[in-house]
């Protein structure tokens, strides 16, 4: 990949930043045309998350031991996690969205936590892949919604505690915000990753000048452990956002 | 910026939704039912524990109950013969008591006798003896006197 | 790296990071003064922090975003 990368933008030498380069998607095989079907970086990473959810809830919990193993452990503290997230924030009745609340959750926390190993490729750092989440979300909560709740799901928007003159004014601003909600919870998750993700390569940028590469390695160390962090607050983050979203479909009104 | 070359979100699109299936699939068959049914598996098992533990408890206290109440039974045994023990002692000693107070004065009243008849002697023999001393000495001084009216006045004079 | 405006622009939209690090810092700063004064109900208000330290950021992460986008895309 290195050399690809190098190829790219042709030798320039000396102190070059390319910190986007990590992004780029390429097939896995041969240099050909990226159609929608090519076997890609992406196809693998995202195969590689699939392949340590299975390792995660199914592998490791495989013995169904009543007094679990580590790993066991680690699956119930998962289901337990995101369980009581669904129950607390999005209410008792929202318990039928947890599989697919625990989709998300698991692809977002194993694709970060795969991007985050030296040479990879981050997935979830790619807006294609978070609108798509996003969007997923949006559309099931507005569905649901007006399914669950009729055209009552508008009160949502008709802030009903406040003075009636402000109504309309309020309305006009509940509808953006609404509307603005897929792309903040898209942006917020990939913007985040690609920023840390961007933010080390350039510090090993710096690592080329001799003199800074020492301050450069324990900055890279410290981004990394902040990225460890990152990648975790932002799958709770988008989770617990679905939940908040998933909240407002089932009980509008303020 | 490789994030806006639209030309590769088809592709990443695409096996966005193959994995999130995949994902889906794998969660909601195997993993989740696995997990809640270890979970209710667990939570039963404790519940059962507790109920066992809280049934020995109470097995426990019912022995400890038990063995009170035997001790006390058995208190309230030892205080019914001490008690019958101590009325029947008391009866005996009463019997003896009075057996012995009866005794007592019976020898009291016997003695009281003795001495009154002691004492009746007594007088008697003083009156005689002092009949005759008074006789003798009225016929010592010369004088013959009635041995009635010695008697008599011997008699008045004893009584006065 | 020759200089243009584009460049400039990308500076000034990096500052848009700081107004949101002053945010972060906002949120973070008064549910901890909060939760010092009754630290038995901070528990059950980290979801709300969290929600509140992601919206704040998400702001500075647009400024982030159009500085990457001055400097690479356009």
């Amino acid at each position: 990949m290195a050399t690809e990368t190098a190829a790219a933008h042709g030798d320039e030498g000396g102190l070059v930043f390319h910190p986007m380069d990590q992004f780029i998607v390429t097939p896995l095989f041969g240099d050909g045309p990226v159609h929608w079907y090519t076997i890609t970086n992406v196809t693998l990473w995202m195969a590689l998350a699939i392949v340590a959810v299975i390792v995660l809830m199914v592998l490791a919990t495989s013995r169904r031991a009543t007094i679990p193993s580590r790993g066991q452990s680690i699956a119930e503290l998962a289901y337990g996690f995101v369980y009581k997230m669904v129950e607390d924030v999005a209410g008792k009745d929202a318990v039928g969205f947890f599989p697919y609340i625990m989709t998300l959750f698991l692809f977002i926390v194993s694709a970060n936590f795969l991007g985050l190993i030296p040479m990879s490729f981050t997935t979830t750092s790619h807006f294609a892949v978070t609108v798509v989440l996003a969007l997923a979300v949006f559309l099931t909560v507005t569905i649901y919604g007006f399914m669950k709740n009729g055209s009552k799901f508008l009160g949502l928007f008709w802030v009903a505690s406040a003075p009636l003159a402000l109504r309309p004014i309020l309305a006009i601003i509940e509808v953006i915000s609404y509307f603005v909600r897929p792309v903040s919870h898209s942006i917020r998750l990939a913007g985040n990753v690609m920023a840390g993700h961007a933010v080390i390569k350039v510090f090993a940028g710096f690592a080329a000048i001799a003199v800074i590469s020492p301050v450069s390695v324990v900055a890279i160390t410290a981004m990394y452990g902040l990225e460890v962090l990152v990648a975790f607050i932002q799958a709770y983050v988008f989770t617990i956002l679905t939940c908040v979203y998933l909240k407002d479909a089932l009980h509008p009104g303020h | 910026m490789p994030q806006l070359d639209f030309s590769t979100w088809g592709n990443q699109i695409f096996w966005l939704i193959v994995t999130l299936i995949a994902i889906y699939f794998i969660l909601s068959r195997i993993a989740l039912p696995r997990i809640s049914a270890v979970l209710a598996e667990r939570t039963g098992t404790i519940t059962n524990d507790i109920a066992a533990a809280e049934d020995l408890k109470q097995k426990a206290k019912d022995a400890e109950a038990a063995y009170e109440k035997a001790l006390a039974d058995a208190r309230v045994e030892a205080n019914r013969i001490v008690a019958e023990t101590r009325s029947e002692i008391q009866a005996d000693l009463d019997a003896a008591t009075a057996k012995a107070d009866a005794e007592i004065a019976a020898k009291t009243a016997e003695g009281e006798k003795a001495i009154a008849e002691i004492r009746a002697n007594a007088m008697e023999s003083v009156e005689t003896v002092a009949k005759d001393t008074a006789q003798a000495i009225v016929s010592g001084l010369g004088f013959s006197a009635e041995a009635a009216s010695v008697d008599k006045a011997v008699a008045d004079r004893m009584k006065g | 790296m020759e200089g243009d405006l584009a460049h400039i622009g990308a500076g000034l939209a990096a500052i848009g990071s700081g107004a949101a690090a002053i945010g972060v810092g906002n949120v973070a700063g008064n549910f901890l003064s909060g939760a010092l004064r009754n630290p038995s109900a901070a528990g059950g208000q980290t979801a709300t922090l969290f929600i509140g330290i992601a919206f704040a950021e998400a702001l500075g992460i647009f400024a982030f975003l159009v500085a990457l986008l001055l400097m690479f895309a356009v």
